[in-house]
């Protein structure tokens, strides 16, 4: 054994390698306020070993990224924990950045030799708050393509060349493929390249000139191993600990929640996102830039900041002076100072918007529906998942119902979206729309008339209203029943999701009121029902409340199925091309209830699988 | 002198365990994101496949020649491709041959030995790997002893149903085994 690494030392001379970096002295000996250093190597390491894994499974592209991300967080085996070291690691670093600057500048280590590896250090800095930035956009998510956005329509407000700059940035005048292989690139080789050149250099320098001591020493000399290295081992011991904790955050508070790093729904271009925040570490920045008018931003976003980076680069220089060293801590110290005010502010500020809360709330929300609909039996199409939440009723059909429909109609008393619009109904209200409950209102002579249904309406004298009130309220106990089985055997007729049972149950009564409605009760003197009467003029009861009806219905409701003349204001949202096809029957997917709902209790997926 | 020979020993031995101490905390710490990304790269020995061998409609038995000239056809079904799922998408291929009015084989177009896509040579009335020239009889048997294929062409389970639907229960098998090992 001890001949093999004497050949192994013959041939690589590892141990004077090796006694290089475990001898290394420490004046007066090994202290925890030497740790700072070896905890900010032992994080880029983590970032570089998690990095790789994730590289092997991401997929930059528009249509794969968020995708390919989804697939690591909710499908692949430890990728939450991968994705969630890689992510609470970055914010970890930022942290011991801080503190490590904080240090160096207040022991005066950045002082005559040591400029160099002080600039060096910044240049690092600014190099991981680089590999933030780029890492932010990745997922492909909402949150990090409008913080991203912003980040870059900043940079192209630099005087002079940035709109150019900006434009190869992101590859193109907007966002897609281009940007996201540049900033891959950018933060998967570009960046880590040029960390570890200039880490090689900073601890090269830092070995060269060794470590500024901390006066006065304690004890005599040690050399770094072991007693120096088991400190840095236990501190970052502690980083990892804190990560973990970090990634496991919600299990360990006990709230809902998937462990690791959030995922936001797909990027959307068309959809706006007002809860995008930068990560908390820039937030001061954003919140700085408010402070600007129009036409100054490029003071806060460009002109500012130089200035002060400047300033930290010239630090040495000014720590000649007399007082120089103490100016420079006053300095820095007031610079911290800032940075944790203006973040407050941005929090708080936040914290007291109810418009910015909900929409976080909203985001969330967005989020969960993308993944439920990622685990669907239909997965993702290849369109990219930004297709999901697109092709959603649950998610456009509230939307498209406030936009379009709200203006007179109402959907449980609201817009589809929760706000109650200031004016009255002036049609009727679609919750439950062709279902049993809403015919047997529609069908009761104190109902008919009221804004819950034609009360807003011209039709509410019309030949409907007035059957009901005439003849429906007079009807004999008999025709009481029976209107009980027409409307059972009308709404089957929609084949609603949510009465897929009852109609199943019900096969027999939806028989017997089928007939009534043709034979008896006197719907077919003006509907058509299963026949072709030519003479029937009010909408076509065969397959009424059916997706294909109502999509008939909003594309032209004055159509000859439908309400002819009678059509009361009702745009032909289909025929005048104020929705598409798609659009429509989004919403007549919604407004009968029928979108993917996943089959038991909505797994927390990653939870299970993790489990698993 | 004895209490300082004992004073050296105490400060090697407390030097050792720290040594011990440092070595394995630090180990400890890096294992975590080693570990999570190795269970993400082993990820894929998981199986996913929900129908590993379903029964694909290939083709109608018309478009077959009597004469039992193998004809290829690309089969086409359900698929998934991480998290893809596609309904309709090629998966594979097939060689169908007659062997009677309404008998068929079925063999999978990829070579056994290396994975390339086999051809039909009709001048040598059976099949031959254009990659490293392993050679298969009509029935699928390797025909030439020097083929480096260590198995035949693999067959699969062929239906001829309602009088003309060929149908074949699709599935791919591990090269360069001497087992039909199926793909899981």
């Amino acid at each position: 054994m001890k001949s093999l690494w004497q050949w192994l030392d013959h041939r690589t001379g590892y141990r004077q390698i090796a006694d290089l970096a475990l001898k290394e002295n420490v004046p007066g000996g090994s202290r925890w306020r030497y740790v700072w250093g070896s905890t900010l190597i032992f994080t880029l390491a983590v970032q570089a070993i998690t990095g790789v894994f994730l590289w092997m499974a991401y997929s930059p592209s528009a249509q794969t990224a968020w995708p390919s991300v989804y697939y690591i967080q909710y499908e692949m085996l430890g990728g939450w924990l991968l994705r969630g070291l890689h992510h609470f690691t970055a914010q970890a670093m930022i942290v011991l950045l801080g503190i490590h600057l904080l240090q160096v500048v207040f022991d005066g280590a950045y002082r005559a030799p040591r400029e160099m590896n002080f600039w060096f250090g910044l240049i690092l800095l600014h190099l991981v708050l680089a590999l933030s930035l780029t890492g932010y956009l990745l997922p492909w998510d909402q949150k990090g393509y409008w913080a991203t956005k912003v980040a870059t329509n900043i940079a192209g407000i630099a005087p002079g060349l940035g709109p150019l700059l900006q434009r190869i940035v992101v590859g193109g005048p907007d966002y897609g493929h281009a940007t996201l292989t540049r900033f891959f690139a950018l933060h998967a080789g570009v960046l880590p390249g040029l960390v570890l050149l200039l880490l090689t250099g900073h601890i090269y320098l830092f070995r060269r000139h060794g470590l500024t001591a901390k006066t006065p020493l304690r004890r005599p000399d040690q050399a770094f191993w072991p007693d120096q290295v088991l400190k840095d081992v236990l501190a970052c011991l502690v980083v990892m600990a804190a990560v973990m904790a970090l990634a496991l955050r919600h299990q360990i508070e006990g709230v809902p929640g998937a462990p690791g790093a959030a995922l936001g729904a797909p990027a959307d271009a068309t959809e706006p996102y007002s809860a995008a925040r930068p990560e908390w570490y820039f937030l001061f920045m954003f919140q700085f830039l408010k402070l600007f008018p129009q036409g100054t931003e490029v003071w806060g976003a460009i002109i500012i900041p130089s200035v002060v980076l400047t300033g930290l680069f010239l630090m040495p220089f000014l720590g000649k002076f007399p007082r120089g060293h103490r100016v420079n801590c006053a300095a820095l110290f007031a610079l911290g100072g800032g940075i944790v005010l203006l973040t407050v502010g941005a929090l708080r500020q936040d914290r007291d918007d109810p418009g910015y809360q909900a929409a976080v709330k909203e985001a969330e929300r967005q989020a969960g529906r993308a993944v439920v609909l990622a685990q669907s039996p239909r997965g993702i199409p290849p369109t990219g998942g930004v297709t999901l939440l697109r092709t959603d009723p649950l998610t456009q059909g509230p939307r498209l119902f406030a936009k379009n429909c709200a203006s007179c109609h109402r959907f449980d008393g609201h817009d589809g979206l929760g706000r109650v619009p200031l004016e009255p109904a002036s049609a009727s209200d679609l919750k439950g729309f062709a279902g049993r409950q809403w015919l047997t209102g529609f069908l009761d002579p104190e109902q008919i008339a009221s804004l819950h249904y034609f009360g807003g309406t011209a039709l509410k004298d019309g030949k409907m209203a007035r059957f009901v009130r005439n003849k429906v309220s007079v009807f004999s106990p008999e025709n009481q029943e029976n209107l009980k089985k027409v409307v059972v055997a009308l709404s089957a007729e929609a084949r609603l999701k949510s009465q897929l049972d009852a109609d199943q149950r019900d096969k027999a009564t939806i028989r017997q009121g089928a007939e009534l409605l043709k034979n008896q009760i006197g719907c077919t003197d003006c509907h058509r029902f299963h026949n072709d009467d030519p003479d029937a003029s009010a909408p076509v009861l065969t397959d009424f409340g059916s997706r294909e009806w109502l999509v008939g219905l909003i594309s032209n409701p004055a159509g000859a199925a439908y309400f002819h003349d009678r059509n009361d204001r009702m745009p032909a949202f289909g025929d005048q091309h104020m929705l598409t096809p798609q659009e429509i029957e989004l919403l007549a997917d919604w407004l009968r209830g029928d979108w993917y709902e996943p089959p038991d209790p909505p797994r927390a997926a990653a939870n299970s699988k993790a489990g698993s | 002198m004895p209490s300082e020979i004992h004073h050296a020993d105490n400060q090697d031995r407390r030097d050792f365990v720290k040594k011990v101490a440092a070595v394995v905390v630090g180990a400890l710490s890096t294992l975590v994101p080693a570990a999570a990304g190795l269970m993400v790269l082993c990820d894929p020995l998981r199986s996913r496949l929900t129908d590993a061998r379903q029964w694909v409609r290939v083709t109608s038995l018309d478009t077959l020649p009597d004469d039992g000239v193998p004809r290829k056809y690309t089969v086409v079904a359900a698929s998934a491709d991480a998290w893809n799922r596609f309904l309709n998408e090629p998966i594979g291929a097939v060689y169908l041959r007659r062997t009677g009015p309404a008998t068929l084989r079925a063999f999978n177009v990829v070579c056994p030995h290396a994975g390339c896509f086999v051809d039909y040579v009709p001048g040598m009335q059976g099949f031959r790997c254009p990659c490293h020239g392993s050679a298969f009889a009509l029935d699928g048997a390797i025909s030439d002893p020097t083929s480096p294929s260590p198995r035949g062409l693999d067959s699969l389970e062929v239906e001829v149903r309602s009088g003309s639907e060929v149908w074949v229960r699709f599935h791919n098998f591990l090269a360069g085994h001497k087992e039909k090992i199926p793909i899981a």
